[in-house]
């Protein structure tokens, strides 16, 4: 029988990926999006697995407004490389330096 | 038993596609594998009895965000070669960090605080639970509050990322037809004694 605590192994293993993801891709804003989204994604299975395993709805209503601040994150993110490759001709990271950060 | 079997499915695929995206030389084809991991988890969604979040997260991530990231990838001219520099300099910090972190939370799912009986056998939900409708109804009166600003916060993004992206050409010719209405006899004609 499948139980609470596969279903946070699984979510676990998305969860390291998306770190190892953005340590392993950190020139490319495009990639690190998508470790984000992959680290989102663990973190919300584990809370479809809770709400399922405590009989609590409330976990699905938070997967909802996780699901609804990664979309506006993407959007944002995206329409803010696409300024930068207008101005800098580039995508990568390093060239990110306009406020001396 | 046909769950187990379904569950290892979809899990051991969604950690694939996971490794997809972190390992993929091309950009595009890490896009492909984070929607095969989307796919997975929303089976792995719909195991867990909801229905309503695995379409939601097939038609919305699948459909809308991994679509806006291939347009965005396919605009973009990058070079993934210099990309990929650095690749394996930065293996044994990630892979520590991620190795520990991984290790943490098995650790914790084993630790016996989710042995309980209810933790490990929840009965599935009848066919005449509609999982939609329960979301709703919670949705709509508990949870109304969280639920407008979400709404507020994809407003915001949505007229952020057109201000970002929007772009007036300078070359273009416009018609400026509040000057035009505006304009007086006195600024075109000019009266010449011959």
């Amino acid at each position: 029988m499948i139980g609470l605590s596969d279903y946070l192994i699984v979510a676990a293993a998305l969860f390291s990926l998306g770190v190892i993801g953005l340590f392993l891709n950190r020139k490319n804003v495009i990639t690190i999006l998508m470790c984000i989204e992959l680290m989102l994604l663990a973190v919300n299975i584990n809370l479809v697995a809770f709400s399922h395993y405590r009989a609590d709805l409330a976990g699905q209503i938070f997967v909802f407004f996780v699901l609804t601040v990664a979309a506006s994150e993407v959007a944002i993110g995206l329409a803010i490389l696409v300024a930068f490759y207008r101005t800098r001709r580039s995508a990568e990271v390093e060239d990110i330096n306009a406020l001396q950060g | 038993m046909l769950e187990t079997a379904f569950f290892y499915t979809f899990g051991g695929l969604a950690v694939l596609g996971g490794m997809g995206v972190v390992l993929a030389r091309n950009t595009m084809h890490s896009v492909m594998s984070l929607i095969f991991s989307f796919f997975n988890a929303a089976g792995l969604f719909f195991m867990l009895d909801a229905e309503f979040l695995g379409v939601i997260l097939i038609l919305i991530y699948v459909g809308a965000v991994m679509v806006l990231f291939m347009f965005v990838i396919m605009m973009l001219e990058v070079n993934t070669a210099k990309l990929r520099e650095g690749f394996l300099q930065y293996l044994p910090t990630g892979g520590l960090v991620a190795a520990i972190l991984l290790i943490e939370f098995v650790a914790a799912a084993n630790s016996g605080v989710f042995a309980s009986d209810a933790m490990t056998t929840a009965a599935h939900l009848g066919k005449e639970v509609n999982n939609t409708k329960e979301i709703g109804q919670i949705l709509y009166t508990q949870y109304l509050l969280g639920f407008e600003i979400a709404a507020v916060i994809l407003l915001v993004a949505l007229v952020g990322a057109v201000v970002l992206t929007l772009r007036t050409r300078k070359d273009a010719k416009y018609q400026n037809i509040s000057a035009q209405v505006k304009v007086r006899r006195e600024d075109r004609v000019r009266m010449v004694r011959m």
